[in-house]
């Protein structure tokens, strides 16, 4: 799974913009429409971390829900797929959450 | 490592370069751009996990139009046509092509592409499960394709990893065959979701097969209804032509640019 490369790019760009502190807590937005899975990449933090100074930090994961906005008849929606379908029946469908892939915060020591 | 599916690490990566010595050049990695660490202890960073792929990727975009070339990342799942389709198109369109193979193991498809005729870097992922832009950046200085080239990165065959991972490409086709049933766009929405051009492969096989083409079309189109679609049989030849004309355009910066392909 791509989740291993994703923690990495997690773990990478943590050091890279805090070199040299220790981080006990990193926030992530993990958006429900992202096509990662917070349940692997939790069990791939934990094997990526160590060594690190990310090693033993918690991981705090919160998936912002799917939502839309239908050009048609101008409803907004929850999205709990990919499938860009309104209601009303159009496909012209913009998605405005949900794909959040996004480092919020770090707590150091 | 990963147990989902056992996919690794980057170190057992290797490009190389068919025909030729397998030398490869290590690539422009870009830069670091540090920031002063903020001394309170909650440290706001609000960064896209995937900054420094898509950072990369830039650079091979950047890297590419220097060089006027085009690249086109083509993604499906194992066994729907992507290196059939790919010889034969080398034999009948009138392009300068170059590819990047990506597998997890074996030179196999560079042998194919490099026998029809074509210059071909094959890059084996190990236990990773698609390319990233590093890797393709090794890809395309191993490659090093003349000016005006359409380059084809023949993906690893996935219809879940590849999606996320930007690799400096012009346009994303995925290709989905018809024995593959009509059911694929629904389950990885992700994948179909950021194509320009999806073809639909083995339509030569249809009169066989308990799927129409009516069901491919709207299943693709409920995940990817701006994307183009083109119903192609790359082993009989049926429709190919319009795949051709695609390169083409992309192939054409003038038109590239007014009329943006797909």
């Amino acid at each position: 799974m791509h989740e291993l490369s994703i923690t990495r790019s997690i773990v990478e760009s943590v050091v890279d913009r805090l070199p040299g502190r220790r981080v006990t807590l990193v926030n992530l937005d993990i958006g429900k429409l992202s096509g990662v899975e917070p349940e692997a990449l939790r069990f791939c933090f934990e094997l990526v971390a160590a060594g690190t100074d990310l090693d033993g930090a918690a991981l705090v994961i919160a998936e912002p829900p799917g939502r839309a906005h239908c050009a048609e008849c101008g409803s907004d929606f929850e999205l709990d797929a990919l499938i860009l379908l309104c209601d009303c029946g159009s496909a012209d469908v913009r998605v405005r959450s949900g794909h959040e892939l996004r480092i919020r915060s770090v707590e150091v020591a | 490592m990963c147990a989902t599916c056992g996919c690794g690490d980057d170190a057992g990566v290797r490009v190389t370069t068919v025909g030729h010595d397998g030398h490869s050049h290590a690539p422009d990695n870009g830069h670091d751009h540090p920031d002063d660490p903020d001394r309170a202890r909650t440290v706001v960073l609000e960064q896209r996990i995937l900054a420094k792929n898509d950072h990369l990727a830039e650079h091979n975009r950047t890297w590419l139009a220097a060089r006027s070339c085009v690249l086109v990342n083509l993604m499906s799942a194992p066994g729907s046509g992507k290196t059939s389709l790919l010889e034969r198109t080398i034999a009948e369109a009138a392009l300068p092509l170059g590819v990047i193979e990506g597998d997890q193991e074996t030179l196999v498809d560079a042998q194919r592409i490099e026998a029809a005729g074509c210059p071909v870097v094959q890059i084996n992922t190990g236990a990773g499960c698609h390319l990233d832009a590093d890797m393709t950046a090794r890809g395309l200085r191993a490659l090093d394709p003349r000016p005006g080239s359409v380059v084809v990165v023949e993906n690893v065959g996935n219809l879940v990893c590849p999606a996320l991972f930007d690799l400096g490409e012009t346009r994303r086709v995925v290709i989905m065959s018809t024995t593959e049933g009509p059911d694929k766009p629904l389950k990885y929405p992700q994948m179909f979701v950021g194509a320009h051009l999806v073809l639909i492969n083995k339509v030569d096989l249809l009169p066989h097969l308990d799927v129409t083409l009516d069901q491919i079309v709207t299943n693709v189109r409920a995940v990817a209804p701006t994307a183009g679609l083109l119903p192609v049989s790359a082993t009989r030849g049926e429709g190919m032509t319009h795949w051709y004309r695609w390169l083409e355009r992309l192939a054409s910066p003038v038109i590239d640019e007014r009329h943006p392909a797909g």
